[in-house]
C-alpha cells in the first residue's frame, strides 16, 4: 500500500475513533460542559493534560528546533516541562479546592473584584487565540502534505471534527477524546523514534541511543554526539552540545527564555483548568504525576530524535549530487518547505552553516540543470545552498531513516491527534471565558442552566471559525504571537495566581496593578523588539524571554501596592485559609 | 485545630522550598549557569551538562512532582484532612 493510502487509513480510523468517544461522552449540564463533572479520574487526566499540553509545535517542531539549535534547544526541553513542577507544586492542589470553572473566576473571587476577573479573562482569550490559531495551520500542513488536499480543505476538516467533539461533550468530551489522543501522539512519535535509534546505535532506547556509538558506516564506533560536534565544526556550525558559543544565544538569554517558559506554562489557562476536572486534591496532585510522565515521554525523547535527524540529514545530502538524492528530497522540495541552490554550479549540494538565502523561497516556476525547482531569492554570501524548513524534520524523519510507508502515515495522524487535542482545550477556555466568566457571571446572574449551556456551545462554535480564518489566513506573525502567549501567562496569572494563594494580605489593588503593569511591560517589550524592529534593550533578553521580567515586575508591584492599600475583607482571606485545607474539594464544586 | 493547621502549613511550605531548590539546581544551575563546566565530565557518550540540559532535569522533575504527591499524602493524614 502506498504512504497514501496508509494515510487516509490512519487518519480516518483514528478520527473514527475520537467521533465515537464524543458521541459517548455527550453531556446535559454545565459542570460536565466546563469541568467535566469533576469526575475524571488521576490517571485519565494526567493523559488528557499530556495531550492538551503537547501541542503541534511540540510534536511537529520541537525536534527540528533542537536540531538545528544543538545545546540551547535545552530551553524548550526544559522550559515546557520544568512549568509541571511550579503548577503541582503552588498551583493545582489549591485551585481544584477552590473548586470553580475557570481562572477567571479564582482571580475573580479571590481579589473581590470585577474588574480584575475583566483582565484575566481578555489575557485568557487572547492567549488561547493566539495559540489555537497555529494549531490549526498544523492541521492544514499534515493534510496538505500526506493527503494532498488543500491547506484549507484540510483546515475545515479539522475545523468540523473539533467542533463535533468540544461542542457535544465540552470538556468531558474533550477530556476522553484527548486521551485517545494522547494515545495515538505517543505511539507515533515513539515508534520511528525506536527504529532510528536502533538503526544508527543498535540500541532501541532513544534516550540512551543518542548518548551511544554509532553502528555501521564510516563513523562506526564513534560516539553519535562526537561526530555531529565534529560535523558541526567541519561545516562551520556551532559544535552541537556545546553552549554559549559562536552565533549562539548568550547564558542569560537562555536562562530567561527558559524560565518565561516555565512560568507561562504554569500560567496557561487551559493546562490549569484541567486541575479542575478531578474529584480530589489529592488527585489534583496525582494527575499532575501522571501528566508529567506522559509529558516526559515525549520530552526526552525528542532530543534524541533530534540529534539523529541531524546525523541523518547531513549525512544523506551534505556532498550529495542533486541526481543522486534520496527520493524523499524531491517529496518536500514538491511541498515548498526544502530548496536548493546551486550557487557554485557543481550539482552538488553543499549543506554549510548560514542561510542558503533570505528569507523563504520563491520558486520561480522554472527547473534547473539538474532538475531541481529553481528559487528566485538572492543567494546570501555564505558557502550554504540547502533550505530546510525546520518544521519538518519530524515529518520528514521516518522517510528520511527508509521506514516502511504505514509508519509515516502514523506520524502524519500523531501530527493531528497532537494538533487537535490542544485546540479542543483551547475552544473550550475561549468559550467558558465568554459564556461562564463573561455572560453568566458579569451579564445575567439569572441565566438558566440550558440558556448557559447554549451559549457555551455556540461559543465553541464562533471560536473554532475564527481559529479556523486564522489558519486559512495565517497572519505574518503567527509565529511571534506564541512569544506574545507565553510572556503573557508568565507576566499576568502566574504571580497574580501565587500571591492569591500563598500571601493572604495581597489585595485587590495590588493584583490589578501588577497584572497591568507585567503585561504592559511585555506586551510592549515584544511589540517594540517584533514589530517596530527595536533592538532588544533589556539586557540583550530576546522577547521570547521577557516574560520573565514581566513576572518579576508583577511581583514588585502587588507587593508594593498592596502594602499601600487595605487588606482584603474577612470573607476572602477565610476562603484563602480554606483552600490550603485539601477537605472538602468534592463539596466545594457548585456556586 | 487552628495551630495545627499552622503546622500543618508550614511543613508544606518547608517540603516546597526543597523540592523547588533541586528544581532551580538541576535545570537552572547544572542545565545552563555550569554547562560549560560540566561538559568536561563524560556520561558514556554524553557531555554532562548538556545530559542535564536535554535528559536529566526533566526525570527529576517527573521525580520531584512524585515525591511532593508523597510527601503531602502522609501529611494530609497525620493531620487527618485528607478525602
Amino acid at each position: 500500500m502506498s504512504i497514501q493510502l496508509w494515510t487516509y487509513v490512519m487518519v480516518g480510523a483514528t478520527f473514527a475513533l475520537y467521533m465515537s468517544i464524543a458521541w459517548v461522552s455527550r453531556v446535559r449540564d454545565t459542570r460536565g460542559f466546563y469541568v467535566a463533572g469533576g469526575g475524571v479520574p488521576p490517571l485519565a487526566n494526567g493523559m488528557a493534560t499530556a495531550a492538551d499540553w503537547m501541542s503541534a509545535a511540540s510534536f511537529l517542531g520541537m525536534a527540528g528546533l533542537i536540531s538545528f539549535y544543538g545545546y540551547a534547544g535545552c530551553m524548550y526541553l526544559m522550559g515546557w516541562t520544568g512549568g509541571y513542577v511550579l503548577l503541582a507544586l503552588l498551583l493545582a492542589p489549591y485551585l481544584r479546592k477552590f473548586g470553580k470553572f475557570t481562572v477567571p473566576d479564582f482571580v475573580g473571587d479571590r481579589y473581590y473584584s470585577g474588574v480584575a476577573r475583566l483582565v484575566a479573562l481578555v489575557c485568557a482569550v487572547f492567549v488561547s487565540l493566539t495559540y489555537v490559531a497555529g494549531q490549526m495551520r498544523g492541521v492544514g500542513i499534515v493534510f496538505s502534505r500526506f493527503l494532498e488536499v488543500d491547506v484549507n480543505t484540510g483546515v475545515f476538516i479539522g475545523m468540523a471534527i473539533v467542533f463535533f467533539y468540544a461542542g457535544l461533550g465540552g470538556m468531558k468530551g474533550i477530556t476522553w477524546t484527548q486521551v485517545a489522543q494522547y494515545g495515538v501522539l505517543i505511539v507515533a512519535f515513539l515508534i520511528p523514534a525506536v527504529a532510528i535509534s536502533a538503526k544508527i546505535t543498535g540500541v532501541a532506547i532513544p534516550q540512551l541511543g543518542f548518548g551511544s556509538t554509532i553502528v555501521s558506516g564510516p563513523d562506526a564506533g564513534i560516539y553519535l554526539l562526537e561526530k555531529l560536534d565534529q560535523i558541526g565544526t567541519d561545516l562551520g556550525f556551532a559544535a552541537y552540545t556545546t553552549a554559549f558559543g559562536n552565533g549562539s544565544k548568550p547564558m542569560l538569554d537562555v536562562f530567561c527564555i527558559t524560565m518565561a517558559l516555565m512560568v507561562g506554562t504554569a500560567g496557561l489557562p487551559h493546562v490549569i483548568v484541567r486541575f479542575y476536572t478531578v474529584p480530589t486534591v489529592r488527585g489534583a496532585r496525582l494527575s499532575a504525576v501522571y501528566a508529567i510522565l506522559f509529558i516526559a515521554v515525549l520530552y526526552t525523547t525528542a532530543p534524541a530524535v533530534a540529534a539523529f535527524a541531524r546525523y541523518n540529514l547531513i549525512n544523506s545530502l551534505n556532498d550529495v549530487a542533486y541526481t543522486q538524492a534520496p527520493n524523499w528530497f524531491r517529496n518536500w522540495e514538491r511541498t515548498g518547505l526544502i530548496a536548493w541552490l546551486d550557487k557554485n554550479g557543481d550539482g552538488i549540494v553543499q549543506y554549510r552553516a548560514g542561510t542558503a538565502f533570505a528569507g523563504k523561497p520563491s520558486f520561480t516556476g522554472v527547473t534547473g540543470p539538474n532538475g531541481e525547482r529553481m528559487v528566485g531569492n538572492a543567494p546570501s554570501a555564505s558557502a550554504n545552498e540547502l533550505y530546510v524548513d525546520r518544521d519538518i524534520i519530524v515529518l520528514a524523519n521516518p522517510e528520511i531513516a527508509n521506514l516502511p510507508p504505514w509508519v509515516i502515515a502514523l506520524v502524519a495522524a500523531g501530527g493531528l491527534a497532537a494538533a487537535l487535542s490542544t485546540a479542543s482545550g483551547l475552544l473550550l477556555v475561549i468559550a467558558s471565558s465568554i459564556s461562564h466568566d463573561l455572560y453568566y457571571r458579569m451579564v445575567n446572574r439569572q441565566a438558566t442552566e440550558q440558556q448557559r449551556l447554549r451559549l457555551g456551545r455556540a461559543m465553541i462554535g464562533v471560536a473554532v471559525c475564527v481559529a479556523g480564518y486564522f489558519g486559512i489566513h495565517p497572519p505574518g506573525f503567527v509565529a511571534q504571537v506564541v512569544a506574545l502567549a507565553f510572556g503573557l501567562a508568565a507576566s499576568s496569572f502566574f504571580p497574580t495566581l501565587v500571591l492569591g494563594i500563598f500571601w493572604k494580605r495581597a489585595s485587590r489593588e495590588g493584583a490589578i496593578a501588577g497584572m497591568v503593569c507585567g503585561i504592559g511591560f511585555t506586551m510592549l517589550y515584544i511589540v517594540q523588539t517584533k514589530f517596530m524592529g527595536m533592538a532588544p534593550w533589556c539586557f540583550g533578553i530576546s522577547p521570547e524571554g521577557i516574560g520573565c521580567v514581566g513576572m518579576l515586575l508583577n511581583f514588585a508591584v502587588t507587593y508594593v501596592v498592596t502594602r499601600m492599600t487595605p487588606a482584603p475583607p474577612q470573607a476572602v482571606q477565610e476562603m484563602v485559609e480554606s483552600i490550603r485545607i485539601p477537605r472538602g474539594a468534592g463539596a466545594a464544586i457548585d456556586h | 485545630m487552628k495551630t495545627d493547621m499552622k503546622a500543618y502549613w508550614k511543613t508544606n511550605i518547608g517540603y516546597m522550598v526543597v523540592l523547588l531548590s533541586i528544581w532551580a539546581l538541576v535545570s537552572y544551575v547544572f542545565g545552563i549557569l555550569l554547562v560549560n563546566e560540566l561538559n568536561s565530565i563524560r556520561l558514556g557518550g554524553f557531555p554532562l551538562g548538556f545530559w542535564f540540559a536535554q535528559q536529566g532535569a526533566i526525570y527529576v522533575f517527573v521525580m520531584l512532582i512524585f515525591v511532593y504527591f508523597l510527601l503531602m499524602r502522609r501529611l494530609d493524614r497525620k493531620y487527618d484532612i485528607d478525602e
